[in-house]
């Protein structure tokens, strides 16, 4: 492998990063702050994808329809936030999973009813086409750097948002002792309400953008929502900054074992069974990081409840 | 072994006693047919194209196979073999359907062939054709009316080698269809491949496999990637600029995806057994009323399952409607006595096709829908490489 294709390869790694850390900010905030496990995240993503898919055919500008979505998402947020999850905050964790999950079939079955079992189609906006040559044959999309743009921007802001303002403040006070914060005369619940209503508007802005790279079709949310919870594990749950540093982690590991992998069996093992173990390891290496990572640190790289 | 001993029996007498009940039930000469189609999740995409195709079948035939009334129990497997096997044996054994048709995935097929030919009732796939039913696994009760999965992959095996090609790059998902589609390639592509890469189900993102095509230059990349994954690869593959390294796959171009992938697939090629432009009378009227009445274009699994119904058409009109003497059904089915949409069509030894297979390539239509298009024929008449081993006769 020549130094260039690794250099592509670390690119790609940090694209993918940046992609899985929009997802996970939302979800970090929400199980950081309320204390409250919530996989429904990952079909919120989807339901962003299908409302930009929609109000962008619907409009026939993608900007529009990335417009419309952002509130139609957060929108939903607070509708599945007053029906469904506003009666789990005070009950265990495994009524959380099952509702949570519960969430999960109805809203799959949904857009399915809605939209149809096909994948459906998001053009890139003109704007945006064409590439960069980063190597010879190959293109780096320009709407790839938008997105890597908009990702380390949403990065910036949230940490603006959590460090530097009073509900920033409240948020990470929240994080560390709810029920200091609420003695302290905080109404939590509105707090909750709101971080949880910003968090659905974070997957369904991540779900507009992953339109045009990635399927948008039922259960979409399902992989990266697995991927997302290894992300808010490593970083620590509830924390920005981790959750920032853990995707790109998790975005380099994997993309940079699934290159190399294959190559470095191939010293123990003859070709053919060296591509098929060396991409089964591959695959596994990002869970294997994340125990690694949790025997040294259990509560994850940058933890924020205390105790 | 004595339970299921019992159960055989118990299903055997049961079957006798209430043979006369049914006569009172339908009016003299029904047919129930249990179509499995998939409807949950992901891929119920296809299950309902090949729900469909079916229905479209029965429509031109004015819902009668073999001038028999009939009656469909639909049946979603929900892609899990526990349920499915559940469903169809109730389908057997409560509904008392005559014929299990449908089926997209070989591992459902898997699950539900023994229930079905153990109770001497013929399972027409109309999808699913993996190597397990096709060599010594071939089953006197089991036809099949699309392929041998093997087969298609080998298309683009003798493609690659037609056009010239000598080093191709080659890319599948890390499971075991994934591993045949290699096999099924190699066994006709003689030149060098250039890498092979596994990539795991759930992938998302291919820039980490795309930089690696690009480096290695290859002449063309073969890859098998459904549903979803290919919508994510074939966009992606597109917007890396790739697209001037000839892109040759099976089963991920198709009707079922095009709608999603769009112009990021056009010129892009496929392998199959029939394309929606195939130029017989046959196949204009399946094509032009299918999407009259579904709005969408169909493919393979809508046009299989088509024929499934005019196969089963067929075999019933030419035992008279007699359900019950199997032997001469069996010789009925066998003989395909239909006009399949795919031009010639008959049986091999092994019940699976024996068949013409095309390169396709996409191509937009005059009315902006994208779809595949037969560009040349590759195999002839093509045996699938199982059939020898089977010692039905």
């Amino acid at each position: 492998m020549t130094t260039q294709l690794l250099l592509v390869q670390a690119l790609n790694g940090l694209q993918l990063g940046v992609l899985l850390f929009l997802v996970a900010a939302g979800l970090t905030l929400v199980f950081g702050v309320m204390d409250f496990i919530n996989l429904a995240h990952g079909v919120q993503y989807m339901l962003g994808a299908y409302l930009g898919a929609a109000f962008a055919a619907a409009t026939g500008s993608f900007w529009l329809g990335l417009a419309l979505a952002l509130p139609a998402a957060l929108a939903a947020g607070l509708l599945l936030e007053l029906l469904v999850f506003r009666h789990l905050y005070d009950r265990d964790h495994l009524s959380q999973v099952l509702a949570t999950f519960g969430v999960i079939l109805v809203l799959n079955e949904g857009v399915k009813v809605v939209w149809g079992a096909a994948p459906l189609q998001v053009p890139i906006p003109p704007l945006l086409e064409g590439g960069i040559e980063i190597m010879p044959g190959l293109q780096y999309p320009i709407y790839r750097v938008a997105v890597l743009g908009a990702g380390i921007a949403t990065a910036g802001l949230l940490w603006w948002l959590v460090e530097r303002t009073r509900a920033g403040m409240l948020v990470r006070a929240g994080a560390t002792n709810p029920a200091m914060v609420s003695a302290l005369g905080v109404d939590v619940r509105q707090l909750f309400t709101m971080v949880f209503a910003f968090g659905a508007m974070l997957a369904g802005f991540a779900g507009v953008l992953a339109g045009p790279i990635f399927s948008v079709e039922p259960g979409m949310g399902d992989n990266v929502l697995i991927l997302a919870f290894v992300v808010i594990v490593i970083g620590g749950i509830g924390s920005i900054r981790g959750a920032f540093v853990a995707a790109l982690l998790v975005g380099l590991i994997d993309t940079l074992g699934k290159s190399l992998m294959p190559d470095l069996m191939r010293l123990f093992l003859d070709a053919s069974a060296a591509r098929q173990a060396g991409a089964a390891l591959a695959s596994m290496l990002v869970y294997v990081a994340m125990a690694a990572i949790l025997a040294f640190r259990p509560a994850g790289l940058f933890p924020v409840r205390a105790g | 072994m004595t339970g299921i001993a019992r159960r055989l029996l118990l299903g055997g007498t049961t079957g006798l006693l209430a043979a006369p009940a049914i006569l009172h039930a339908q009016p003299a000469g029904g047919v129930k047919i249990g179509l499995v189609a998939v409807q949950t999740g992901p891929q119920a995409a296809l299950g309902t194209q090949l729900r469909d195709g079916f229905l479209q079948g029965l429509r031109h035939l004015d819902g009668k196979l073999g001038g028999l009334t009939t009656e469909v129990v639909h049946i979603d497997d929900e892609l899990r073999p526990e349920v499915a096997v559940t469903k169809v044996r109730a389908a057997l054994e409560r509904d008392r359907v005559d014929f299990v048709v449908g089926v997209v995935f070989s591992n459902i097929l898997q699950a539900i062939i023994r229930p079905v030919t153990e109770a001497n009732t013929f399972l027409i796939s109309t999808n699913a054709g993996p190597s397990t039913f096709a060599g010594r696994g071939c089953n006197p009760f089991f036809f099949t009316t699309s392929y041998n999965n093997d087969q298609v992959h080998s298309v683009i095996g003798q493609a690659c080698e037609d056009a010239g090609y000598r080093r191709v790059f080659v890319m599948v998902p890390n499971y075991q269809a994934g591993r045949d589609a290699v096999a099924g390639f190699k066994s006709r592509f003689k030149g060098q491949v250039v890498d092979e890469v596994y990539v795991p189900l759930t992938q998302l993102d291919f820039s980490a496999e795309l930089a690696k095509i690009a480096a290695a230059r290859p002449d063309a990349i073969f890859t098998f990637m459904p549903g979803g994954l290919g919508v994510n690869l074939v966009r992606q593959y597109r917007q890396a600029g790739l697209a001037n390294i000839p892109f040759l796959s099976t089963f991920t171009v198709d009707e079922a995806t095009l709608p999603a992938q769009g112009e990021a697939a056009l010129g892009f090629f496929s392998a199959a057994s029939w394309a929606p432009n195939m130029d017989n009378e046959q196949n204009r009227r399946f094509v032009r009323d299918f999407e009259a009445q579904f709005n969408y274009v169909p493919a393979s699994y809508a046009a299989q399952s088509y024929d499934g119904a005019m196969l089963l058409d067929s075999a019933i009109r030419k035992v008279g409607g007699n359900l019950r003497d199997k032997d001469a059904l069996r010789a009925a089915i066998r003989a395909a006595d239909f006009r399949s949409v795919r031009g010639p069509f008959r049986f091999g030894v092994n019940h699976y096709p024996v068949q013409d297979f095309w390169l396709l390539k996409v191509a937009r239509r005059p009315d902006g829908k994208f779809q595949t298009e037969t560009e040349r024929r590759v195999l002839q008449a093509d045996v699938d490489p199982w059939a020898a081993e089977c010692r039905m006769r």
